[in-house]
């Protein structure tokens, strides 16, 4: 009998477990619900944020977020096609690792590597500096993406292509990325809204402005940036900008999350 | 064309090798100054931006000798006490040291027994649809921007926790603690996985055998996936050591050792974030040594476990 109580004793332990990891969880959201939709109105989508609203921090956001993908999901792909398509032996294996190891690096030094490329001998914040950070930490999640995605794909459909005389290349971009496409496409979605959340590397790279400012040779919007400063303002109207623009942030990248796991489950 | 395209690929793959070899080259040259001037003292060294007194017994007797000297050398003699000839300004790591791996012990401590039961919940437990519906939720959980947890845990948390064990809202355990809760999802998914790789025939020997469920999860599939899962428990760790914005919002930031986990005191990341903006000269090279220590810690960590414990799983 003992056996059995322990049992059940495990058994609620765990199921307790994952109660508590739901919890926190409703617990953040329905925060951000309650402190966000109070301070939510139109005119903060109407203007920036020296006249109280965030306007310029949104737009600011995913320019930097959608420059650093165009860089990022490019050379991720192409890179993570030469790990699993042409890499032989010990130098691809070693590459794949490699980025493995990048992809947990602390985002914090990727911004002070940023800063002393690009920041520093420049003489100040500015948006490209911003871009770089991103797109650094973009590259490696995209490359660990395509990379599973293409060792899905059947080793039958690249000898059928090799078969009917079509070049490697081809095969490559004709047939092995289209059949991973929709996999490759979730993998992009879900490192598009990682970095679109990200702080840290954007704090003293692009830093951000109160202006609707898009000329990348300045310091840059950036919603998250100006999040953390508000939020250490004592003002309460600050903190409730930063909710807000907490709210907005969040409900972006949990989209984005759930559209990527919802065109995979499609698929399946 | 063929050519061409494998070249690009290669190129873009060897990107990730000169990237990782430029952070640690940039690092390193940024810190030099930092380096040559504290060395290894830096790293048991607990001021941070302090002046402190280089020579003052040479001051002090040149002030004896000249006994006969009048009113107005006197003032100038002062004058030059408080030049910098005198005194320097020191930098040590060691708080933000501490305070990091602290931080990220508490961190695990929470962490590991509720993620350890979230997999247990997830790979046996669970009927197909519940696991499916609460392993998407603990990924959101997972995929909420860290700032979102530091405004939250300084706000909603901290209170909270400070009522419960006293002591400061902002603190080494508000720190630890929110810390502990955003590795929460990573650490559950990978023991997941590795727990899903336990053959069922094993599993279902055993309960043939009349064993309970908590029997199994102990005597079979933990032995089985015990690689993976302390392979997780590092990648968690090193995760931690890296950690930002959440920190930044609920460790208050000042350069003391905490003397109760209670106390507030600072982290590297948190360092870097918050003293970065107005550092200069040997300050700013000081924050890059602390930033070239944490690269190297999290760098080490991590491959650690990805070469001895996550590739076992993987064959």
């Amino acid at each position: 009998m003992k056996r059995l109580y322990i049992n059940k004793l495990f058994l609620a332990l765990s199921a307790l477990s994952a109660l508590i990891g739901l919890g926190f969880l409703a617990w953040i959201l329905i925060t951000l619900f309650v402190q966000g939709v109070g301070s939510l109105h139109l005119s903060l989508f109407l203007n920036d944020l020296v006249e109280g609203g965030l306007r310029n921090l949104i737009v600011g956001q995913l320019i930097l977020a959608g420059l650093a993908g165009a860089i990022g999901i490019p050379l991720g792909m192409v890179a993570g096609i030469y790990i699993r398509e042409y890499g032989r032996g010990k130098y691809a294996e070693f590459i794949r690792d490699l980025s493995d190891v990048m992809m947990s690096a602390p985002s914090i030094i990727i911004g002070a590597f940023v800063y002393a490329i690009a920041v520093a001998p420049f003489g100040g914040a500015n948006g490209f500096a911003g871009v770089i950070a991103l797109s650094i930490m973009m590259i490696p999640i995209i490359i660990n993406t395509t990379d599973s995605m293409l060792s899905l794909v059947p080793q039958e459909l690249r000898e059928a292509g090799i078969a009917l005389g079509a070049s490697k290349y081809r095969v490559i971009l004709d047939i092995v990325i289209k059949a991973a496409k929709v996999g490759i496409m979730t993998g992009v979605l879900l490192a598009f809204a990682r970095i679109a959340g990200e702080t840290a590397p954007l704090l003293f790279t692009s830093e951000t402005s109160n202006y609707f400012n898009l000329d990348l040779r300045e310091s840059f919007p950036s919603l998250t940036v100006s999040i953390y400063n508000l939020a250490n303002e004592p003002e309460q109207s600050s903190r409730d900008l930063a909710w807000a623009a907490s709210f907005i942030l969040t409900m972006m990248v949990l989209v984005i999350n759930l559209v990527g796991r919802y065109i995979t489950r499609n698929k399946k | 064309m063929e050519k061409i395209f494998q070249k690009l690929s290669f190129s873009s793959a060897s990107l990730v090798l000169i990237i990782l070899i430029g952070i640690f080259f940039t690092l390193f040259s940024a810190a030099k100054p930092a380096i040559e001037e504290f060395g290894l003292h830096f790293l048991g060294d607990p001021t941070w931006n302090q002046e402190v007194r280089l020579d003052t017994a040479p001051a002090a007797t040149a002030v004896a000798d000249d006994t006969i000297a009048d009113e107005d050398d006197m003032m100038m003699l002062d004058e030059d006490d408080e030049d910098s000839v005198n005194t320097k300004t020191v930098f040590g790591g060691l708080v933000p040291i501490i305070g990091t791996l602290l931080s990220t012990l508490i961190a695990l401590a929470f962490a590991l027994p509720i993620a350890m039961g979230i997999a247990v919940f997830l790979a046996e437990m669970a009927s197909k649809t519940v696991s499916k519906f609460v392993g998407i939720a603990i990924e959101l959980l997972a995929a909420i921007p860290s700032i979102i947890f530091g405004m939250w845990g300084l706000y909603y948390f901290a209170p909270i926790i400070s009522d419960l064990f006293g002591g400061f809202q902002v603190s080494l355990l508000t720190a630890g603690l929110v810390l502990g809760i955003m590795i929460l999802p990573f650490m559950a998914a990978i023991t997941r996985d590795s727990m899903n790789t336990t053959p069922d025939v094993l599993k279902e020997s055993a309960y043939a055998l009349g064993a309970t469920k908590f029997e199994v999860v102990k005597d079979i599939i933990f032995p089985f996936s015990k690689v993976g899962i302390i392979g997780s428990i590092i990648l968690a760790l090193g995760r931690a050591l890296g950690e930002t914005m959440a920190v930044a919002f609920l460790i208050g930031a000042v350069y003391t050792i905490p003397e109760k986990i209670t106390d507030p005191t600072i982290s590297i990341p948190v360092a870097m974030a918050v003293n970065f903006g107005e550092a200069s000269g040997l300050g700013e090279s000081s924050l890059f040594y602390l930033g070239l220590i944490l690269f190297v810690l999290s760098f080490g960590i991590i491959s650690f476990a990805k070469f001895y414990f996550l590739k076992r799983v993987k064959s």
